[in-house]
């Protein structure tokens, strides 16, 4: 039924801004039970923010159910957006402002340490008047918990302003939230309005204007009823910018690639890749596969890459684990294909919607035998973008799987980046029909490089059975031995033969000093912020972050044997020296921190955690600061 | 708009005329007296007469000794993983409708490890002729029981005879969904072998045949007797089946006229246990083809795609 207007005032919002506080950046939270709009109001505030002009990270705050029973600790629903007035590449730390539609689903938040004493708490207050006696206690009790926590709590008659306007507040009240945050923080109304016609786009005009109303009445209550209300000065736009999140980014990737066909089985949090290919892939000449399952999805894209057209396909865990047969013989018969792995909590099923970056060590092994190909990781939303086409180029160059890891904070995080200037070279080539060579061997490996060029099906006189048991340069299947070492040694030196292209990476501070942070993903704001707070606090500190994880960059041990000490930052378990039983000697270390030990003899350390939340500069700034004092 | 499309990948039809010899590549390695043998030989005769083009031909299979069968082609050649050949094939015939695509898989291949794939590439019903060599065995493994050995088979798995009743695959195959062609054969009757795979290949979807076979190695016992007596088979015969030379309809001694476009008589028929039915049990040229579905988009351009992706970026802007 259409949430219709009771009384129409067709007002803009009206309230004046006076005494706004100037701040350079904000963090702001929404969290409510499922179902409520939580993240759409969040993500239309960074939206209009972006369009502003200002700096924006957003991190989704998933619940594991779809509708948890309302009102429950654990059902926390909702969105943190940070707003600043550079450029903003992680979610910050403690919020300055969090608005709650119930007092519950605080508490999760509370005990994720997401807010601090003085976090202003505007919450809404329907519940002190219930009419159940015991939600009326819950709700006073927690209003007297947060104040003694030292929330700045501000109850808020967010139901009844709604019904001022609409017959059923449930629906609509975050917009009613979203204009008065718009309010708080000075946001455009036009560009506001824009966003909400841009959502119900597909809705009545009824209900678009319902919608409008409770935005100004949002903007205007805050206004007249809050005493305080800040500018977060935007950044002058020079170049176009597009905002999206790392997933829409990666299907943009996958366009702009060429690549015709993504073959998928649905899994959070890759899902919503093939959701935006779905919509959108056919335009562009392209089609979604939804497989019967994830074996039968990687199948799929390797009949369709052998056949010339290079294929995706996108997982998480547990469907990354079920495609390793078919990753081991898509390295041993050479056929491209790009794997994307959004990486979810883990083992198992694990922490489906929450952030970890726990799979490094299975891209990399994940497979029986020998199986090198290429692993890289994405650290910002733009990457993601980017990434995608440089996988398709790498894997046909190569004639490799190449898995391209990112993670749920990239998934579902929104952040605007410049706008891609579509190029006509990053599109798959049409693919090659002419007659084959007449002699070579649909593996004829170059000596140098272990490189081979691949016969496609329809290429006359390039006719050769593909198979997974070792074979010569002919494919045929080996009976001698020597050719399975020698076939081996040629798809590794394919590994050797792109890591000789590769740079040096990048160092981020001096190049020696007391600390040096790795990192490698989506901690990269984190960390480059951290440090940076660090630096100016005089330590000498520097952080280099991998993109590369096979092959590796190069020069990873001359760089750390500059500092005293070498650390990674990653979001995946290792075992502390001190717990029960781990000693220097069993003790477990992070993954990267695992390899780069292996790799360069250095008595690489690490600081890791696996509380599904993204790495915060605070915590990495944190353990800077007790590890130079040591 | 108008201009190159260069995926569709149309090669103007070849003037070559080919022969049986450029479908055959490396001898065959499976052994003396295996079934394998004699559905080569026809499915190789098969390629001839519809003149395949060699290079416009793929042959994809699982793991088994069946599987090795693209090795003895002449063709392109898909030896993958046990029981994941239905994917493969599926995703190569997707965005490339030019091709030519078989199926080689064995009964483990297929019913049993593939068993889910299976299913749904019944479902998908993509231009393919699937050839399912049912031996009723695990061959290359060496004699384990498999989802198709008939209850009380003694194998290395089940040295006291195995214990449950069999998958019965044509009528596994008739229960799917958008089924369209399902027929069934033996390794030891060439003439019928051939002119149901022939049929196959003619049929615009997804061609299921289970070629009943033999193998002397490990099931050395289980068709002697029905291989020597013209009475084990019965023959489901119709002006829309098989074709059959008449001279060849004649050896068979047990005749049924079954028209093909009834599942429910053929379903009546997959049961029939007092003899191996041969035949078509069933066809339809009506069903959607998910291949029409996967090449309906194909040959767009660069400059088609970048404008395109253009206007789905500037939804983006900020
Ligand atoms: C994942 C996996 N599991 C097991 C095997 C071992 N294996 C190879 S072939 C086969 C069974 C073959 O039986 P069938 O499919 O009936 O083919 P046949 O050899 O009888 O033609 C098995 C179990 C394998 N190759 N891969
Ligand atoms: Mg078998």
């Amino acid at each position: 039924m259409e949430n219709q207007i009771i009384e129409p005032s067709g007002l803009r919002p009206m309230g004046t801004r006076k005494n706004s506080k100037v701040v350079d950046q904000t963090v702001v939270e929404i969290v409510s039970d499922s179902g409520e709009g939580a993240q759409k109001c969040g993500q239309s505030l960074g939206s209009i923010s972006a369009k502003m002009g200002n700096g924006v990270w957003t991190v989704e705050i998933i619940p594991a159910e779809i509708q948890p029973p309302a009102r429950s600790r654990e059902g926390a629903s909702g969105i943190r957006v940070r707003i600043g007035s550079k450029k903003v590449t992680n979610m910050g730390n403690h919020a300055n402002l969090v608005v709650a539609l119930n007092e519950q689903v605080l508490y999760g938040r509370l005990a994720q340490d997401a807010y601090k004493e003085g976090t202003v708490l505007l919450i809404e207050n329907k519940w002190a008047n219930h009419e159940l006696e015991h939600i009326r206690n819950q709700y006073a009790e927690a209003i007297t918990e947060f104040k003694a926590q030292g929330l700045d709590v501000r109850e808020i008659p967010m139901e009844t302003e709604c019904l001022k306007l609409v017959r059923d507040a449930q629906k609509g009240k975050n917009m009613w939230v979203l204009g008065m945050l718009c309010g708080i923080y000075g946001r455009d109304m036009e560009r506001a309005e824009e966003q909400v016609r841009g959502i119900f786009r597909k809705k009545s005009e009824k209900i678009i204007s319902s919608n409008l109303e409770l935005l100004s009445a949002g903007y205007d209550w805050a206004l007249n009823n809050l005493e305080f209300n800040y500018e977060i000065p935007a950044m002058k736009l020079d170049v176009d910018q597009v905002v999206m999140n790392g997933n829409e980014a990666m299907s943009f990737g996958t366009m702009a690639a060429g690549i015709e066909l993504c073959s998928m089985y649905p899994i959070t949090p890759a899902t919503s890749v093939s959701h935006h290919l779905a919509e959108n892939f056919e335009k562009v000449g392209g089609i979604v596969h939804q497989a019967e399952d994830e074996i039968a999805a990687i199948g799929f894209a390797i009949g369709a890459s052998y056949a010339g057209k290079t294929a995706l396909t996108v997982t998480s865990g547990p469907g990354l684990a079920l495609k390793t047969e078919f990753i081991g013989l898509a390295v041993m018969a050479e056929i491209p294909l790009v794997i994307i792995n959004v990486q979810r909590g883990g083992p198992s099923t694990g922490l489906p919607t929450k952030v970890e970056q726990s799979d490094m060590l299975a891209a990399i092994y994940g497979e029986t035998g020998d199986a090198p190909k290429i692993v890289f990781a994405a650290a910002t939303i733009e990457e993601c973008f980017h990434f995608v086409i440089l996988a398709r180029k790498l894997a046909e160059t190569f004639r490799t799987p190449v898995m391209l890891l990112s993670d749920t904070n990239l998934a579902t995080g929104v952040q605007p980046f410049p706008r891609p200037k579509i190029n006509s070279e990053w599109f798959a080539s049409p693919i090659d029909q002419s007659a084959w060579k007449e002699g070579v061997g649909a593996f004829q490996w170059s000596a140098e490089t272990g490189i081979s060029k691949r016969p496609i099906p329809g290429q006359k006189g390039g006719m050769y059975t593909l198979t997974g048991l070792a074979h010569d340069e002919k494919s045929r299947v080996a009976y001698d031995p020597d050719i399975n070492q020698r076939s081996a040694e040629h798809r590794s030196r394919k590994m050797a033969a792109f890591q000789q292209t590769l740079k040096r990476p990048a160092i981020n501070g001096d190049a020696e000093g007391d600390l040096l942070l790795v990192g490698w993903g989506s901690t990269l704001g984190a960390i480059e912020e951290a440090v940076a707070k660090a630096q100016e606090e005089g330590l000498k500190v520097s952080s280099i972050h991998l993109r590369f994880l096979l092959p590796l960059e190069p020069g990873l041990k001359d760089i750390f044997s500059r500092f005293k000490k070498v650390v990674t930052v990653e979001l995946n378990y290792s075992d502390k020296v001190g717990d029960p039983m781990i000693t220097s000697e069993n003790r477990r270390y992070s993954q990267l921190a695992w390899y780069l030990r292996a790799h360069t003899l250095t008595d690489v350390d690490c600081f890791s955690n696996v509380f599904g939340q993204p790495m915060s500069p605070a915590k990495v700034l944190q353990f800077i600061q007790n590890e130079v004092k040591k | 708009m108008f201009g190159l499309k260069p995926d569709l990948c149309s090669v103007p039809m070849p003037e070559t005329h080919y022969g049986v010899d450029d479908y055959a590549k490396s001898t065959a390695r499976w052994c003396p007296g295996c079934g394998g043998h004699s559905i080569l030989s026809s499915v190789q005769k098969i390629c001839k007469e519809k003149q395949y083009v060699p290079e416009k031909t793929v042959f994809v299979s699982g793991i088994g000794c069946s599987s090795r069968f693209p090795h003895y082609m002449g063709t392109y050649g898909f030896h993958g993983l046990h029981g994941r050949a239905f994917p493969v094939a599926s995703g190569i015939k997707f965005r490339r409708p030019d091709l030519n695509v078989f199926v080689i898989t064995g009964d483990g291949d297929c019913c049993s490890i593939g068993a889910g794939h299976w299913v749904h590439a019944v479902r998908y019903n993509m231009k393919m002729v699937v050839l399912l060599f049912d031996n009723s065995i695990y061959g290359l493994t060496k004699k384990q029981t498999s989802p198709t050995s008939a209850i009380g088979t003694v194998s290395n798995t089940h040295p006291k005879g195995s214990v449950l009743p069999p998958i019965n695959p044509i009528q596994t195959t008739l229960g799917i969904s958008n089924a369209s062609f399902v027929a069934q054969t033996t390794d030891w009757n060439p003439a019928h072998m051939y002119a149901t795979i022939r049929k196959a290949a003619d049929h615009p979807g997804f061609a299921f045949v289970r070629i009943v076979q033999r193998c002397p190695i490990f099931m050395k016992d289980l068709y002697a007797d029905k291989a020597a007596d013209p009475d084990s088979v019965i023959l489901l015969s119709h002006e829309n089946g098989i074709n059959l030379d008449p001279a060849i309809a004649k050896t068979f001694k047990r005749v049924i006229e079954h028209d093909p476009s009834d599942i429910h008589k053929a379903r009546e028929y997959a049961e029939l246990r007092d003899g191996i039915p041969v035949g078509l049990f069933y066809q339809n040229t009506e069903n959607p083809c998910y291949d029409d579905y996967g090449a309906h988009n194909l040959g767009m351009t660069v400059a088609e795609k970048t404008q395109a992706l253009e206007e789905l970026l500037d939804k983006y802007m900020n």
